[in-house]
């Protein structure tokens, strides 16, 4: 054996092979999005002289705000190994208590506003988390079912009384109208929330260890990691971000019907998988998600500026997500085989 | 922290010596479950700096041992202490607590996350506001790496880490719990020379800075290359202590062999019939090379070698589990199409996996069902199951391997190790296999039921099938196999007829020694 | 490495939780007819013609569709996977007719066209599934927004009427009383899926998937190849469903069964179908699907809104999912913290 030393020696210097370049492309995923944002905007931009005008570009920025803070929470649970499809149910929920409280209050702050919109969020997420969390039940049966439930409870209130523009002050539509240095409040407020979240998912051990939970759960309750109690966190955040976006909703649309927020979780879902969120937890960013928010809600735009008809923005949303799984499969299977050629050849030596 | 508490007596016991204190001191250890008795009175005694291997056959009580230190069993009767102090290893946190910590073969890390993230998972360095200090936990890390002499990146991803590393993350994380006691099992298995080299520069270290590892392990050149002293266990009592000087590898496998060495019952197959399976430089990439041999008409051939030498994944390759990247199959001299279990079906071979639970055998189904998996082809009509017979198949297969249960619709669940084993073993001779590739055939099942398995398999050969048989029971090996092929780490390396094969031979193969001339 | 004392563990713990799986299902379908017998007695009791041929009738022109997909997605759910594009295979289906059929083509053969959409649907599903390895949820929440979009793009804001109702009637009778069409077909078609699910090799493979996917590959079952034609299998049932529901509807435009996806989750899991693979009958979706037709009918008669019927249903799937996993998630967190000491050896 004493003649391997030597060889263990330059061993034990190289033992930390080369990272293939298709590994690293996985990393620099947000860069990649970045990129095909601003290939995809100047693009429309050459086709369409009025795409890059400030006006559209202030309806690029605003309109993703609602799907970008409901993509923030999603990232959250799917991080976790799970999916939340309630959102899309909450943001309408939210919504609308959010303006019923209006209408009963007309003199209400908008700060008090969107914090009943939390509130609302939140409890809906703490019914999910604590079902999907303590029951042990696959989070996708649980939200399907809740997703019903909740969307029908909010059409039943909604029933009982409309609310629009009129029954909503001045100030609190503002909030969905009104720039602030160029940008809508709206994206203010998403940009604040992307930044507080992603901070708090790096630098926290409660939020690393959602990571350690979707990466491996079995060394995950080995590690001593309170499991069940950090799935049931991740389904309250990404309630109570639903119900934030519920309340920008009604500031920007100043009206609410029993549809509202219809479909969401999937933009939700196809926007963080296309920044990156890994389906089956354990790896994904915060800024990724909401970058694949912003995509996807740019691609629609350049859809419409580019004169094909608004209907293509759906198909494309779901076929970018197949592509997205579909690339982060093919970039998994291929690394795993270069690893495994690489380790054969490191035996060679 | 630890859940020891002082045990006076001892301790005074212990100073009164004038040799050094041990660190760890297990005595008189027993542990049985059901009616076999895994350890039976072992005791052992690792002193600060050493590197102590625990030596034995597979059943020796090894594994058993290991697992009380790691907390997971606790002794039926027995007492540990660690620095003179009574312990009790209740659970995995409290043997870590108490500083013994075990570096399994194949670790579990989070794959997505980064090494030293992996390492300091749950007690992150912290800043003001409860943040994680990033900085003072690859800080940490490296510090650890360095005490270790290893270079590891502490912020790349533990995924695509090879075995060895994701193994020396394993020990940077039981020295950042001060571990003091470090247990190895089986950690060369996975790994190639180079690394191998590595992780005995790394257990030197260690023993350096005063740490007492055992190190258990299949593979004696390596014990003799790295460890100080040697214990040997066999079918779960203490057989022997000896300082690794004043032994040398063949006394060591006598003391592990111990027993008679098992004559040699006739197969009954000659090794004259036509060849059934020929197998031609097969090679996939990363696991075995180059590997051909063939195996005839009503002989059995064993395929021994420790674990990790490949063995499962040549009998995976041939029935088309994983896809293979070079070499042929033939049976009965037709080449086989490569990544088709049901080629291999129809082309006559059988294989009964490693694995019952998960490969096996569907758990929650009948047992009638799972003896029809198999068949379901040729049992059905037009796609319609016969149900009759299904059940008479089921029923005429329990009845010629002597399976006990209550009902056939019963789930196998419910049946013991050996009759599920026998449940596998139904499903694929009902479909009279040319070819039955049998990986081991009597793991985890009573004596009993072993020497019926061992009655099959003979039978089998008598009737001209051919069986290639994987097993890392010696006795089992050296009792039924007319042939015997030896793997080493992808390779294969030697082949004993039945006359020449005894089992120290065999183990030197595997370990990777020569061959001696005296047989 | 795993010796003869792990494995003699491993037995023991195995053995504890032995023999449930039928009788469990034994009675969950009981459950289900007296569930039935309760929504039918209930309806009755509220409204006098609730058990009349007309009542039944449009019970049933409201659930065939969506208890005609539910067939296939048992069969998918059993192999542990999911389908949640269905309602839009339905609504490319419809939008495809409609869009011939305003293109002036001859119904017959735009049906046809249909079917062949439906079955390039569901392959496409299959394909992502078996030959790359994506998990089925994912794959299928990007087509179930794929497929509705192509059915916009299709058929853009445009409702297509005007289809040739004479062709086809609604109705069927039977005896003196009339059955509705779809839910005819359904039950032909029901008894077509458990005749395959619970007496031909193909269904017990599907269990033999479901239960224990390994073992499947390793007895020689072509588990991808099965998947894959479920897939298109549900592609094919979903197209149909959709011209059945264009007829039905006498239009058709780019929301044509949206959101059906949920109702049909709804009705294979209150079926008795475990969400884990492996377990369910075609019996006790039929039986659910009764329960569902049944159920809303009441509900309806009692003027209860569509919301609260959602909310219902919800609770319905909820409560399917939650009621057989009460006993497993005990015995699950109790092998949990026995997995906790062991573990430390995986």
């Amino acid at each position: 054996m004493s003649q391997h030393l030597d060889e263990a020696l330059s061993g034990a210097a190289t033992a930390n092979p080369k990272t293939p370049f298709i590994l690293k492309l996985v990393r620099f995923r947000e860069f990649a999005i970045l990129l095909a944002l601003v290939l995809v905007f100047v693009g429309t931009s050459l086709k369409n002289t009025s795409f890059a005008s400030t006006s559209s570009i202030q309806g690029l920025l605003s309109g993703p705000a609602v799907i970008i803070l409901i993509a923030v929470g999603e990232t959250l649970v799917i991080i976790t190994r799970n999916v939340d499809l309630t959102v899309g149910s909450v943001v309408g929920l939210s919504a609308y208590l959010v303006g019923d409280v209006y209408v009963h209050y007309p003199h209400t702050p908008v700060l008090v506003a969107l914090l009943v919109g939390i509130a609302v969020g939140a409890a809906c997420g703490l019914v999910t988390g604590t079902i999907v969390a303590y029951a042990r039940v696959p989070s996708l049966a649980v939200t399907l079912g809740l997703l019903y439930i909740i969307r029908g409870l909010d059409a039943v209130i909604v029933n009982a009384v409309q609310i629009n523009a009129t029954s909503l002050p001045a100030g609190f539509i503002g909030v969905g109208a009104n720039n602030f240095i160029g940008i809508p409040i709206m994206m203010w407020i998403a940009i604040i929330v992307v930044a507080v979240v992603g901070y708090a998912m790096r630098n926290f051990r409660a939020t690393r260890e959602m990571y350690a939970i979707g990466s491996n759960p079995e060394a995950a309750l080995l590690a001593g990691i309170p499991v069940q109690r950090r799935i049931f966190s991740a389904f309250v955040v990404s309630g109570a971000l639903a119900g934030l976006a519920g309340a920008l909703w009604l500031a920007e649309f100043a009206t609410v019907g029993s549809t509202a927020g219809t479909g969401y979780e999937l933009d939700a879902v196809a926007a963080a998988v296309v920044g990156g969120v890994a389906i089956f937890g354990g790896s994904g960013t915060i800024l990724g998600a909401a970058l694949g928010a912003l995509f996807l809600n740019t691609i629609n735009q350049a859809l419409v500026a580019g004169g094909v008809s608004s209907f293509w923005d759906q198909a494309v949303a779901g076929l970018l997500l197949v592509l997205a799984i579909a690339l982060d499969r093919y970039l998994v299977v291929r690394s795993e085989r270069i690893l495994r050629v690489e380790g054969r050849d490191r035996g060679r030596h | 922290m630890s859940e020891g508490f002082i045990d006076g007596a001892a301790d005074a016991a212990r100073d009164s010596l004038d040799t050094p204190k041990p660190l760890l001191v297990v005595e008189h250890a027993k542990k049985s479950f059901g009616a076999v008795h895994a350890l039976n009175d072992v005791s052992i005694e690792l002193f600060r700096g050493e590197a102590h291997a625990l030596l034995g056959e597979n059943g020796a009580g090894k594994s058993t041992l290991v697992k009380i230190f790691a907390g997971v069993h606790q002794p039926d009767s027995g007492s540990i202490f660690l620095d003179g102090v009574r312990v009790q290893l209740s659970s995995p946190a409290a043997a870590r607590d108490a500083g013994v910590s075990v570096i399994y073969q194949e670790p579990t890390l989070f794959p997505d996350l980064t090494v030293a993230e992996n390492i300091f998972m749950g007690r992150q360095p912290l800043r003001s506001g409860r943040r994680i200090n990033r900085s003072e936990m690859t800080k940490l890390t490296k510090d650890a790496f360095d005490r270790l002499g290893v270079t590891i990146d502490p912020s790349r991803a533990a995924r695509g880490l090879s075995v060895a590393d994701q193994q020396i993350v394993e020990i940077a994380k039981s020295i950042s719990f001060n571990a003091q006691v470090i247990i190895m099992d089986e950690p060369t298995a996975a790994l190639t020379e180079v690394e191998v080299a590595r992780l005995f520069d790394v257990v030197k270290t260690l023993r350096a800075q005063g740490a007492a590892i055992m190190y258990v392990s299949h593979r004696l050149s390596e014990v003799f290359d790295i460890c100080q002293r040697v214990t040997i266990l066999r079918d779960g009592a203490f057989v022997k202590t000896a300082l690794i000087g004043e032994t040398n590898i063949d006394d060591v496998i006598r003391s592990m062999v111990g027993r008679d060495v098992v004559a040699a019952q006739s197969a009954g197959g000659g090794t004259d019939g036509a060849n059934v399976l020929e197998v031609e430089r097969l090679t996939r990439e990363g696991i075995f090379t180059d590997i051909s041999f063939n195996v005839r008409a009503g002989e059995i051939v064993a395929l021994a070698g420790l674990v990790g030498a490949g063995r499962t994944e040549v009998a995976r390759g041939i029935f088309g589990i994983d896809r293979i990247d070079a070499g042929t199959v033939k049976i009965d001299g037709k080449k086989l199409k490569s990544g088709s279990p049901v080629a291999a079906m129809n082309a006559g071979i059988g294989f009964v996996p490693e694995d019952r639970r998960q490969q096996g055998l569907v758990m929650e189904m009948a047992i009638d069902r799972n003896v029809a998996l198999a068949s379901l082809r040729g049992l059905s009509h037009l796609g319609f199951i016969r149900k009759s017979s299904e059940r008479k198949m089921a029923f005429d297969w329990s009845a010629r391997l002597r399976l006990k249960y209550g009902r056939l619709s019963n789930t196998v669940m419910t049946l013991s190790g050996g009759n599920q084993q026998k449940v596998v073993l139904a499903k694929w001779l009902a479909r009279e296999p040319r070819l039955l590739i049998i990986d081991e055939p009597t793991r985890g099942i009573d004596i009993g039921t072993k020497a019926e398995v061992h009655r099959l398999l003979t039978e089998l050969v008598k009737q001209g099938v051919a069986v290639l048989m994987i097993s890392s029971e010696m006795p089992e090996v050296l009792q039924i196999s007319d042939r015997i092929l030896v793997l080493c780490e992808g390779r294969l390396i030697d082949e004993f007829s039945r006359e020449e094969a005894n089992e120290t031979s065999i183990m030197r193969a595997a370990t990777g020694l020569a061959r001696t001339s005296a047989a | 490495m795993e010796d003869t004392e792990t494995v003699l563990e491993k037995d023991a713990a195995i053995d504890l939780g032995g023999g449930r799986g039928l009788v469990s299902l034994v009675r969950w379908e009981s459950g289900l007819v007296i569930l039935l017998i309760a929504c039918i007695i209930c309806g009755t009791l509220s409204f006098k013609y609730f058990f009349t041929p007309q009542t039944i009738f449009f019970s049933g022109l409201d659930i065939g569709e969506i208890a005609m997909m539910a067939l296939p997605m048992t069969f998918i759910i059993i192999t542990g996977e999911i389908d949640l594009s269905v309602a839009s295979m339905l609504g490319l289906s419809a939008s495809t007719l409609g869009y011939l059929f305003l293109h002036g083509w001859n119904i017959w053969p735009a049906m046809i066209v249909c079917m062949v959409v439906g079955a390039v649907a569901g392959a496409f599903n299959g394909i992502l599934i078996t030959r790359f390895g994506l998990p089925s949820i994912a794959v299928t929440i990007g087509t179930l927004s794929l497929y509705r979009g192509l059915a916009s793009i299709i058929l853009g804001t445009n409702t297509a009427v005007g289809f040739p109702l004479s062709t086809l009637k609604l109705s069927l009778p039977i005896g003196k009383s009339e059955i509705a069409y779809d839910f005819a077909i359904f039950i032909v078609m029901a008894i077509v899926f458990a005749v395959v699910l619970h007496l031909t090799s193909f269904g017990r493979s599907l269990y033999a998937i479901g239960l224990q996917k390994e073992t499947a590959f390793f007895s020689g079952i072509r588990v991808n190849q099965i998947k894959f034609r479920l897939y298109v299998l549900s592609g094919l049932v979903c197209a149909f469903a959709g011209i059945l529901y264009t007829y039905q509807e006498a239009s058709a435009n780019n929301v044509t069964g949206l959101g059906l996806e949920l109702n049909v989750v709804a009705i294979v899991l209150l079926g008795g179908v475990s969400i884990f693979g492996g377990r369910g009958t075609i019996i006790g979706v039929v039986l659910a699907a009764c329960i569902m037709a049944a159920l809303t009918t009441w509900l309806t008669d009692i003027d209860v809104s569509g919301e609260v019927q959602s909310i219902i249903i919800g609770g319905l799937l909820l409560l399917s999912v939650l009621v057989p996993n009460a006993r497993d998630g005990f015995v699950r967190i109790r092998a949990l913290f026995k997995r906790r000491k062991v573990g430390a050896s995986l």
